[in-house]
């Protein structure tokens, strides 16, 4: 019988190694293959978007307006407004709501009050996008009748609870430096988060409240309750009829089983996912770059 | 003396004024973000007024027996959520069982194992996946994934595991429950990936380098310190994933092909509660048809919840038991 240990045993990988060292071989690589698999995924849709879509996209597509009665032909400018319209007007609800929500949760936190609307932001970033759509459909629709302003409330719900998480971000990330010279000179507590704290936060905010535009922009549950039944005209009026959407648009030409609707429903995607994807890459450099700033 | 004294008591009225312009200001500040704060609470608040609103009418008709009723005729006035809720639940777990090892291996991968340069690149290319409008991977998911789905993966798995009865035979159309459960699956790997590896970060650079100095492996590093140190952290990324699959509305309706039913095999059509709000309300041919679909979504909102409570309340169970302490 051999001893347990053996001290003139060599430095050698034994069998039990080797076959340790294979395992963690094998779980690393499947790792590997989990990260491919999932960009692959991305590369994937992006390509079959570009492929398909690339053929509809034209000088026509992108400024004409759709046929009134559906068919082959037209473009698509009156929805890239109506989305433009909405989202725009969504953020101009949002950020401001937002941002003083985040004041009010990182400057001013410790009341009583701190915690419950903490639960009332995480609760609404969680709420599915159809149950925000219902209830826009039930507080503005219901009696009256479907509005670009709806679609911009029900964005602004979804982008809100995203503006406020990463203006709370960025506060904390003020260096609390800062703060103190600002009370060491006297400043009283307004003038130093109005002129000291939210300008070196701002960057941070504005890319933010970016993110949240391009996720905004490509919501369709909401917007299918509460802006779906629209014309072919070019609009600007929120407060009038529901106003022509590219979420919407691609969704309703998806569910027809007409080919030349798959194609402009294509097309559409790709002006969307374009656009999403762009406002993705420059805000998360941007953030990036803020964020180093900050903590340097 | 005199021009002192004035000056001197214009100086202090001058400084009375300025706090008083500055404890307004101070005050109005405040105001504003209480104000924003608690018109947030007030929205949520009227989340559940509207939801409770819209549905009383199904809700007095049907009351509790519209969880067990598997009828949906609009044009009968008869509907219930039986088949919604086994289809939520089906789907939601079909996309979770794929989503979570998938997801965790890759926030593994970009905490563990990936090369910096390669971290800075595939972090934030798996993060975009998560920035696809649903309704794009939905057109995706009936154009493209649906005929691979009806053609190669349907035949494949039912010639290989047929004897189970979800992988039923292969159907003519794409639109099943399998591929809205794929589709899910890809909605849900982002969320658990970037979570999780927020998450294996967070396990002292000690433990891990004690355990490597006592001759473990890299994957021994992560079964025995980085997994049984996070457990409770991944049950709670699952649940994130678990509450976004649950929700989704549009891209299921796209792909899952819209029937009522209770089916086995995954390959066959179903629905979702969210999916089938989606797909009928713009269409309701009733006020009882309307309430309905609203009754969906106070489900929807009360899973949901459910969903949220869970997770908090396994996340504490476990640190407690094995004794993590945070």
């Amino acid at each position: 019988m051999t001893a347990l240990y053996d001290p003139t045993a060599p430095l050698t990988a034994s069998g039990n190694l080797r076959r340790r060292r294979a395992v963690s071989a094998v779980a690393s690589s499947a790792t590997i293959l989990a990260a491919v698999l999932a960009v692959g995924v991305l590369a994937l849709v992006v390509f079959t978007v570009i492929q398909r879509g690339a053929g509809a996209i034209s000088w026509q597509f992108l400024t004409a307006a759709p046929p009134q009665f559906g068919g082959p032909g037209g473009g698509i400018a009156p929805a890239i407004v109506g989305t433009a319209t909405i989202v725009a007007v969504a953020a101009a609800m949002a950020m401001p709501v937002g941002v003083a929500v985040a004041i009010f949760l990182t400057e001013y936190a410790g009341g009583r009050l701190t915690r419950p609307i903490q639960l009332a932001v995480d609760v609404m970033n969680s709420l599915p996008s159809i149950v925000i759509g219902l209830f826009v459909f039930g507080l503005l629709v219901a009696g009256r009748h479907q509005s670009g302003f709806a679609a911009s409330f029900a964005l602004a719900m979804i982008m809100l609870p995203l503006i406020a998480r990463s203006t709370q971000e960025m506060l904390r990330l003020v260096p609390g430096t800062l703060r103190d010279a600002a009370e060491a000179l006297g400043v009283s507590r307004w003038r130093t988060i109005v002129g000291v704290i939210l300008p070196s936060a701002l960057g941070g905010i504005v890319t933010g409240t970016v993110l949240a535009i391009a996720r905004a922009a490509g919501e369709t549950a909401p917007l299918l309750i509460v802006c779906s039944i629209y014309g072919n005209k070019t609009t600007f009026d929120i407060f009038g009829q529901a106003i022509p959407n590219i979420p919407v648009s691609i969704f309703t030409l998806s569910e027809q089983a007409d080919p030349s609707g798959f194609t402009k429903a294509w097309g559409a995607a790709l002006v969307l996912l374009t656009f999403i994807l762009l406002t993705n890459i420059v805000a998360r450099t941007l953030l990036a770059r803020s964020r180093r700033n900050m903590t340097r | 003396m005199t021009a002192r004294t004035a000056h001197a008591r214009r100086a202090t009225a001058a400084r009375r004024r300025a706090n008083r312009i500055d404890r307004w200001a101070g005050l109005a500040l405040y105001a504003t973000c209480l104000a924003a704060s608690l018109l947030v609470a007030l929205l949520i608040v009227d989340v559940a007024y509207q939801l409770v609103h819209g549905s009383h009418l199904a809700f007095s008709r049907f009351g509790l027996g519209f969880l067990t009723t598997s009828e949906w005729a609009p044009n009968f006035n008869r509907f219930g959520a039986a088949p919604l809720l086994f289809g939520t639940i089906v789907s939601s777990a079909m996309a979770l069982v794929i989503a979570l090892p998938i997801g965790a291996a890759i926030g593994l991968f970009l905490s563990m194992f990936a090369p910096r340069a390669v971290r800075g690149t595939v972090g934030p290319l798996v993060e975009m996946l998560a920035a696809v409008p649903s309704v794009i991977l939905g057109l995706w998911g009936i154009l493209v994934l649906g005929p691979w789905v009806r053609g190669t993966a349907e035949p494949a798995l039912h010639g290989a595991f047929g004897f189970l009865p979800i992988f039923g035979p292969a159907q003519t159309t794409g639109a099943s429950m399998f591929t809205a459960g794929i589709v899910l699956a890809i909605m849900v790997v982002p969320i658990i990936a970037s979570v999780s590896r927020d998450l294996f970060l967070t396990v002292p650079r000690e433990l891990r380098d004690g355990a490597e100095a006592l001759g473990a492996t890299p994957w021994e590093v992560v079964r025995g310190v980085v997994l049984p140190a996070t457990a409770s952290g991944i049950a709670a990324a699952a649940c994130l994933g678990l509450g976004r699959a649950l929700g989704e509305a549009i891209a299921v309706t796209q792909v899952i092909g819209n029937r009522t039913g209770v089916h086995a095999s995954l390959f066959l059509p179903g629905d979702t509660l969210a999916s089938r709000v989606a797909n009928q309300f713009q269409g309701a041919t009733s006020a009882l048809h309307t309430s309905a679909l609203f009754y969906l979504a106070t489900l929807l909102l009360i899973i949901g919840i459910a969903t949220n409570v869970l997770a908090q309340w396994i996340g504490h169970s476990f640190d407690r038991r094995i004794g993590v302490a945070r």
